[in-house]
């Protein structure tokens, strides 16, 4: 049968190249609050945090590990509207709500994936395409919980000792925080030997088992932590607009967020960064642009996703050992 | 034995969009078959269909029927120009890379007709006009009527070109195992153009004979689409038959919920049950298990 994704690059070794470039990239990120020139920006800064953490999850577990889940929006609305239901209606901390959701959302992702992990194949990305549309549903239909289609109001901000976090340039430092942990994580991860097994169980699922890989324990961890970090960006994305509506969940954002990370390139570390970049842009630019820009980002959508492998930091690293051979 | 009128009426046009979904999928499946990939622009090329026949039935003045012949052939062409441009030219021809492409090419698609035909919903009258008639108690209308004929006959055709012709064979071949279609001489790039122009007809059929029930814009790609990849999946991806039994299945339970139960949740039941299916029969009703475990 035709393999579901390309097989993964061998992971590169670039000594401490990763963390300090890492470091060096938090750092820049910490002027924004300073040079954004209004709070809409400012908030925009955040947005990208959570669409960071959405597409860099996706991507551990789409391009490192192979399994393609169609599902990353419905996790993140699962996060959002847990945290936002327990803490608009019962009264829970925003902290403990956001705790709940990274719980929730992981528990879903199990028994989603022990039916699913177990086999090859499509079955995965099949079942997540069901997930995804039943919880839109959900989040429509159970007006009493989730306020319907108007969407879940209410939801309070993040305060921490009496300071409120939710005013834009503290949130922003919240997310740049958490965030910034998240892809230290990640890195690690992938550099670990679990991330190590994971490129082994994208490459041949059956050279991993004779290897000694317990590959179904491991797809299910991949796809739990995935999920758990979708929730982890649902609860930051409701506690910063302190409202949530179902839209935002839809099967199409799923789709839009794999775009993302193919155009970031699958398996790269710094290809979310770009993904982020552009889908945090994205609605910005579809607001000012209309009926012809449409046509040109679905070309340019097709040319990068299908003519660049490796994505956007893929052409970029080809563009830098270019430099250096000169 | 008394049937219901109310019951009746509700079983013919949950049969009605059942087979829109039938056809649908079986599009999509045409293209699973042959590439592996989920194709995100089979609901663009449904929509397309429709506008095309307006198009050439206000335009044109043709009759209806011609009308919708044309629609299909145009739509044809455009599945045979995506490929050619957009998919033959991949450097990596997965599964994944071509399922997300199909995100572009379904983009590309709906803006190009928004710019060209407008954004304005289009209609025409139905192939026998809009006549209602009286079938057992309850009054349906004849392009319903119309719509089941036309989806037996193509059902039929497509069971007659898989199981019966060589080119069929040869596709059949190509899905079942590349390497070895490709050593006796079956030209895999072929079989997934041919994949391409068959699944874009059958979208524009499937269009073209929905439209005077509905009404069509350049933004009911999406739905449509996603119906008939659920109608897909819930007889089983790739299996033909499955289609036609996942479509008017879908079609029939969306209409019984949403005429006795709730409208609010009718799509929630129809994928519920996706979800149930899903889960005990990962391939579909009618799939047959190629399930390998790990």
């Amino acid at each position: 049968m035709t393999p579901l994704t390309t097989p993964a690059r061998p992971a590169a070794s670039h000594g401490d190249g990763g963390v300090r470039a890492l470091a060096l990239a938090w750092a820049i990120l910490l002027a924004w609050p300073w040079l954004a020139p209004n709070d809409y920006l400012l908030s925009l800064g955040s947005s990208f945090f959570i669409n960071l953490l959405l597409i860099a999850s996706l991507n551990l577990l789409v391009g490192y590990a192979g399994q393609v889940s169609m599902a990353q929006a419905a996790f993140f609305g699962l996060g959002a509207y847990a945290s936002g239901i327990l803490t608009a209606q019962h009264g829970w901390s925003p902290w403990l709500g956001t705790a709940a959701a990274m719980v929730i959302c992981p528990l879903a992702a199990v028994i989603v994936g022990l039916p699913t992990l177990r086999l090859r194949g499509h079955y995965l990305a099949m079942a997540t395409v069901g997930l995804n549309v039943i919880l839109s549903v959900f989040f429509v239909g159970l007006v009493g919980l989730t306020g319907g289609p108007n969407g879940l109001i209410g939801i309070p901000s993040f305060s921490l000792g009496g300071m409120d976090l939710g005013e834009p340039s503290k949130f922003y430092l919240l997310a740049w925080l958490v965030t910034g942990a998240v892809m230290l994580g990640l890195l690690f991860l992938t550099r670990s030997r679990a991330g190590r097994a994971l490129r082994a169980i994208a490459a041949s699922d059956i050279g991993a088992e004779c290897m000694g890989i317990a590959v179904f324990r491991h797809k299910i961890a991949v796809f739990a932590l995935c999920a758990a970090i979708a929730g982890l960006a649902g609860a930051l994305y409701g506690h910063q607009n302190n409202f949530v509506s179902p839209d935002t969940f839809s099967f199409f954002t799923s789709v839009l967020l794999l775009v993302m990370v193919a155009i970031g390139g699958f398996g790269r570390y710094w290809g979310p960064f770009f993904g982020a970049l552009i889908y945090t842009a994205l609605p910005e630019l579809m607001r000012a642009w209309h009926d012809t820009e449409l046509l040109l980002f679905g070309a340019a959508m097709i040319v990068v996703v299908g003519f660049l492998p490796g994505g956007l930091a893929g052409g970029l690293a080809r563009l830098r050992s270019v430099g250096r051979s000169r | 034995m008394t049937i219901d009128p109310a019951l009746l009426q509700i079983v013919f046009s949950g049969l009605g969009t059942g087979s829109i979904y039938a056809l649908i999928a079986v599009g999509f499946n045409i293209i699973f078959k042959s590439t592996g990939a989920l194709n995100f622009a089979q609901g663009d090329w449904v929509m397309m269909g429709g506008l095309l026949a307006a198009l050439a039935f206000h335009r044109g003045d043709v009759p209806v029927w011609l009308a919708c012949l044309v629609a299909t052939l145009a739509v044809a062409l455009a599945g045979w120009l995506s490929e050619r441009i957009v998919i033959r030219p991949l450097r990596q021809r997965v599964a994944l890379t071509i399922t997300l492409v199909s995100v572009g090419l379904s983009l590309v698609s709906k803006s190009l007709v928004m710019l060209t035909l407008g954004k304005n919903p289009q209609g025409f009258p139905g192939l026998s006009g809009d006549r209602m008639i009286p079938v057992l108690g309850a009054t349906v209308n004849l392009q319903t009527l119309w719509i089941l004929a036309l989806t037996l006959v193509l059902m039929l055709a497509t069971h007659l070109f898989f199981g019966h012709t060589r080119l069929g064979t040869a596709m059949r071949a190509a899905a079942a195992n590349p390497e070895a279609a490709a050593l006796v001489g079956i030209s895999n790039r072929r079989i997934v153009t041919v994949s391409f122009i068959l699944a874009a007809g059958v979208g524009g059929v499937a269009g073209a004979i929905i439209t005077p029930m509905t009404l069509m814009s350049y933004d009911s790609g999406a739905m449509l689409g996603f119906k008939g990849f659920s109608a897909a999946m819930l007889g089983g991806l790739g299996n033909l038959y499955g289609a036609a039994v996942g479509g008017l299945l879908l079609g029939l339970l969306e209409a019984l919920v949403g005429g006795y139960l709730t409208s609010q949740f009718k799509d929630a039941a129809a994928f519920f049950l996706l979800l149930v299916i899903l889960v005990l029969r990962p391939q579909g009703l009618m799939g047959r298990a190629e399930i390998t475990k790990v």
